[in-house]
């Protein structure tokens, strides 16, 4: 592939691009060779645009799986300090606010779910709303919205939705601080009355896989995982809600830009100052998105579980972690000798705290946060743990999924939905989903290889490999 | 100039393009196009008409502004939309939209719409004096 941009090789797996032009700090990308040969320029472009943002600390990251994205490259990370000019950024969350992963161990091993499988997947498919148009049970009016808002998962579980226990494994311990309602719009209130506990489409999925191999036997056992192991994995974001706040804050920050002195290299860059009244009010309404996307996964949890216990009565799910891939975060991080209060944003990247920090569970401190990495439908999915490295490397973070490799428009070229289930089905995997062409648009061939992702993830020093998953069922939005 | 819509590539996602000989035309056909992305417009009856307006000082965001207020519609109502008629004047866009609620058995809907994107947004008047309207939408 054509290479536009300077790429100087740092290491066998980490690549820079020093400051040109308007870029106030470097770019790095971390990837193996062929990686980083398989990407698209215009990552490189999107690294060096984010590089130009005002209060960037150290440099422009992008992860092993980025792909070109709005704005930010997906897979990309960046830091700023408020108190030099920093800004938070509609276009580096994105869309879809705090889309995220999250685990459950089951109990069971994937012998024990075997012959209940076709069962399982329709009762899931039955109980869990997923696709276009599809709507929840719980309809909230304002005061109970304005709850949710501010609770986040925690509010989920005071509604009966899960165990107060699971708050321990979700980041934030599920209810993310300094969410303001105030900011929510009655437009994204609207989109989101009819959407609690629904899956959405596209990417989002919900699939029950068993464990294929031990990377990390010690992380592994700390984690509550063994060989053969039947997990969950859930897949999904902060739905309408989230949508519409990106929409809304994306043309605010747009048209407000010159207003702050901000010159954007790309519209989708939109930002404001984290000191402005724009930059609060986002972060007030970003952050109650966070406690919809937290809600949301606790709901179709506890769908999930209704379901276990009528097909597999000896289940019982416990959560392992949940953890989001779009986000701008307040946090502690050392540059250069310095503890120093940064916003990280993450599009499309996980955070990937190492051991013993300590916003990681107590109970999982001493290995490190679980890093939860969504592959394709019908590959495998990965779970890692961060790594002390990753705090100088990338603000601990690391990447999130496998990657398009492809458009989804030579996707529906090359693949028919239904080949791609009977293709599944011989492989002993059952689909469930409302579209057949959203099924070709997601095959497992438009994706990157995702065991090179989490290979290079691991060699770059972003995090442990502990387990790899493959799926039994996939209810698949 | 035979007004028409097409999708782009986009790694992550999909453009949609709407040329006509107005700009309006030219919105009308990205509409279209957006539609195209969830189910084939074929199939969507243009039954109940929607008001939407629209304003910007930004002939480009108002595209977006466009398509996110039909999006907004679609999530909102439940509907998806396969004729529209545009008016423009300035800063201004009026429109109604027609559609019908979502059939996923006849509709056969293969994914939401999150937002359109300013990724790739463009308005302009061609040579050939045709407008092209189009950007990025998530999914």
């Amino acid at each position: 592939m054509a290479r536009n941009y300077p790429l100087q090789r740092q290491s066998e797996f980490s690549w820079r691009i020093d400051p040109f032009g308007k870029m106030r700090v470097p770019g790095i990308v971390y990837a193996d060779e062929q990686l980083i040969g398989a990407m698209d320029d215009k990552v490189f472009e999107q690294l060096c645009n984010v590089a130009t943002l005002p209060g960037i600390v150290q440099a422009a990251y992008a992860m092993p799986d980025a792909h070109w994205g709005y704005g930010f490259p997906i897979g990309g990370v960046a830091a700023f300090d408020a108190d030099e000019g920093g800004v938070v950024s509609a276009g580096g969350v994105g869309f879809d606010i705090s889309c995220g992963v999250r685990a459950l161990r089951t109990g069971l091993t994937a012998d024990d779910i075997e012959s209940r499988k076709t069962e399982l997947a329709n009762a899931l498919y039955q109980q869990v709303p997923v696709g276009v148009g599809s709507t929840g049970r719980i309809h909230l009016n304002d005061k109970g919205m304005n709850a949710m808002l501010l609770g986040g998962a925690r509010w989920a579980v005071e509604q009966g939705y899960g165990e107060p226990a699971d708050l321990d494994h979700i980041e934030e311990r599920g209810c993310m601080r300094g969410a303001d309602p105030e900011e929510i719009s009655a437009q994204a209130r609207r989109r989101q009355q009819d959407e609690m506990g629904t899956l959405g489409s596209g990417n989002h999925y919900l699939e029950v896989q068993r464990v294929a191999e031990i990377y990390d036997p010690k992380i592994a056992t700390a984690f509550g995982l063994k060989e053969n192991d039947a997990v969950v994995f859930i897949h999904c974001g902060s739905r309408g809600l989230g949508h519409q706040i990106g929409t809304e804050f994306l043309k605010y920050m747009v048209l407000a830009a010159s207003s702050h002195h901000i010159e954007l290299p790309d519209r989708e860059l939109a930002c404001a100052p984290i000191h402005s009244e724009l930059g609060q009010a986002y972060l007030g309404a970003m952050r109650a998105a966070i406690n919809c996307a937290l809600a949301n996964r606790q709901i179709i949890t506890h769908l999930t579980r209704q379901v276990f216990a009528d097909v597999l009565p000896a289940a019982d799910l416990t959560l392992l972690f949940d953890v989001s891939h779009n986000t701008c975060k307040l946090e502690t991080h050392t540059v250069a000798g310095r503890k120093r209060k940064l916003y990280v944003h993450r599009k499309g990247a996980t955070r990937a705290f190492g051991p013993g920090h300590p916003d990681i569970p107590e109970s999982l401190r001493s290995v490190g946060q679980p890093v939860l990495i969504g592959g394709s439908m019908g590959t495998e999915s990965h779970i890692l743990a961060g790594a002390s490295s990753g705090e100088a490397l990338s603000f601990n973070s690391a990447c999130h999924g496998a990657g398009r490799a492809m458009s989804r428009h030579r996707a529906t070229k090359l693949w028919r939905g239904r080949s791609v289930v009977d293709e599944l089905g011989a492989r002993g995997i059952v689909i469930r989903s409302p579209s057949m062409r959203g099924i070709a648009e997601e095959a497992p061939g438009a994706y990157k290889d995702v065991r090179a992702v989490v290979d290079a993830a691991e060699s770059a020093g972003l995090a442990r490999k502990v387990a790899r998953v493959e799926p039994l069922v996939c209810i698949k939005g | 100039m035979q007004a028409h819509w097409e999708h782009f590539s986009h790694e992550a996602d999909m453009g949609v393009r709407g040329v006509g000989d107005s700009l309006a035309q030219a919105f009308e056909q990205a509409a279209l196009a957006m539609t195209a992305i969830i189910a084939d417009p074929a199939r969507v009856q243009p039954a109940k008409p929607v008001s939407i307006r629209c304003e910007c000082p930004d002939r480009e965001l108002l595209l977006a502004d466009w398509l996110n207020a039909l999006v907004y519609e679609m999530a909102c109502h439940n509907m998806l939309f396969s004729r529209f008629e545009v008016t423009i004047d300035n800063d201004s866009l009026s429109a109604t939209a027609w559609g019908e609620a979502v059939d996923r058995v006849r509709h056969r809907p293969t994914v939401e719409v999150k937002g359109a994107t300013y990724t790739a947004l463009r308005v302009n008047q061609r040579d050939d004096g045709s407008w092209l309207a189009q950007c990025v939408v998530d999914v």
